[in-house]
């Protein structure tokens, strides 16, 4: 038989082929990176030990009503005044901790009735259970992000220096920590600490009552 | 000046599209690998609440659990919240069993790290999300990421 020569396979309508594929791909795509609130349970405890009896000056009450009202030391408050409410009780300073240090950093008013110390200030929320979630995460939102101001600020006066660019040094630095998590980076992790312990995140859900 | 003329006359050439499919292969390589099926449908109706403290959540060691109202295809579970893992509605005393399952399937240097990822409406009652997380803390899963959506902040 005569040896014929392959006749060239037509790549016209490849271009057609990838297209249709591509578009496809582009219609099921969704990038997306989930964010949230990351915040601990506190593990069960069997033990029958008798919690520490807290002064009330030191507990920031927070309580959602069943129609989603804030009642915030026993007073109704919107919830646009509630960040400067918690950031005003936690950095207080009004007192010592419990190593009898008094608070060199806080800004606070110092009152003699509210928190002693950012070691010591605790706020406890609670909740109805008819309470909507959404207002539940617009009050822990708000709590958390009274932490956060505060570390930033305790940040800002500490590391300024080695982040001179950074607008939030905080931030920056928990950036900096996510991006270098493979190479464990000490100086980086203490100062972290340091600035978290600053400002310690006592944040206490009561259980609901069931009815 | 003429020499220039007489180039110019010419017709213009038809641009050519042999690199057209490489350029359309390469986009459509780059949607396949950014590509994530989903792997579980949505049973309930999930829109999620708006945080701007939000971090982000790293998907490697994360469980996820839905919980909202049945969404209407699914109106014949009733209108009150349930609790769906994976591809099916569970009940409230199913929820360890389930956490166990899922830290089971996951790599084991990440098993002591895992995040349970809580999608929830946000019509949801809250009393529901406590109950939940009295399940996590029971099987022993502590750490609780409420995914939001991200908030612009004023």
């Amino acid at each position: 038989m005569a040896k014929r020569s392959a006749p060239e396979v037509n790549a016209g309508s490849m271009a057609d082929i990838a297209f249709l594929l591509l578009i496809f791909f582009l219609v099921t795509t969704t990038i997306e990176k989930d964010k949230g609130l990351l915040r601990s349970l506190p593990p069960i405890d069997d033990t029958e030990v008798v919690p520490p009896i807290i002064k009330q000056k030191n507990l920031f009450t927070v309580l959602i009503g069943r129609d989603s009202q804030l009642l915030v030391e026993d007073e109704l408050m919107g919830l646009k005044n509630l960040r400067q409410a918690a950031i005003e009780f936690l950095d207080n300073g009004g007192g010592t901790n419990p190593e009898g240090e008094s608070c060199d950093y806080c800004k606070g008013k110092r009152n003699e009735s509210s928190s002693d110390h950012p070691d010591k200030a605790i706020i406890s929320m609670k909740f109805d259970r008819e309470a909507s979630y959404e207002k539940y995460m617009d009050v822990q939102n708000e709590l958390v992000a009274a932490y956060n101001i505060l570390r930033e600020r305790e940040a800002t006066r500490l590391y300024k220096q080695y982040y001179p660019d950074a607008d939030k040094v905080f931030t920056a630095m928990l950036d900096q920590k996510e991006k270098n998590q493979y190479s464990k980076d000490e100086v980086l992790n203490e100062r972290i600490e340091t600035v978290k312990k600053l400002f310690p995140m006592k944040l206490s859900e009561a259980e609901p009552d069931k009815n | 000046m003429s020499k220039f003329r007489n180039k110019e006359k010419g017709e213009m050439p038809a641009i050519s599209t042999a690199s057209l499919p490489d350029i359309v292969f390469m986009l459509l390589f780059f949607f396949m690998v950014a590509t994530v099926m989903r792997d579980s449908s949505l049973m309930i109706e999930n829109r999620l609440p708006s945080a701007d403290q939000v971090e982000k959540l790293q998907k490697d060691r994360t469980i996820f659990i839905y919980a909202g109202k049945p969404s209407a295809e699914f109106s014949q579970f009733g209108d009150e919240p349930r609790i769906q893992y994976n591809d099916a509605f569970i009940n409230l005393e199913d929820l360890q069993a389930a956490i166990y399952q899922g830290i089971g399937e996951m790599n084991e240097e990440l098993q002591s790290k895992v995040v349970v990822g809580l999608k929830v409406d946000k019509k949801t009652n809250a009393g529901l999300v406590s109950d939940i997380k009295e399940e996590l803390r029971k099987a022993n899963a502590l750490k609780v990421m409420y995914i939001a959506n991200t908030k612009k902040v004023e």
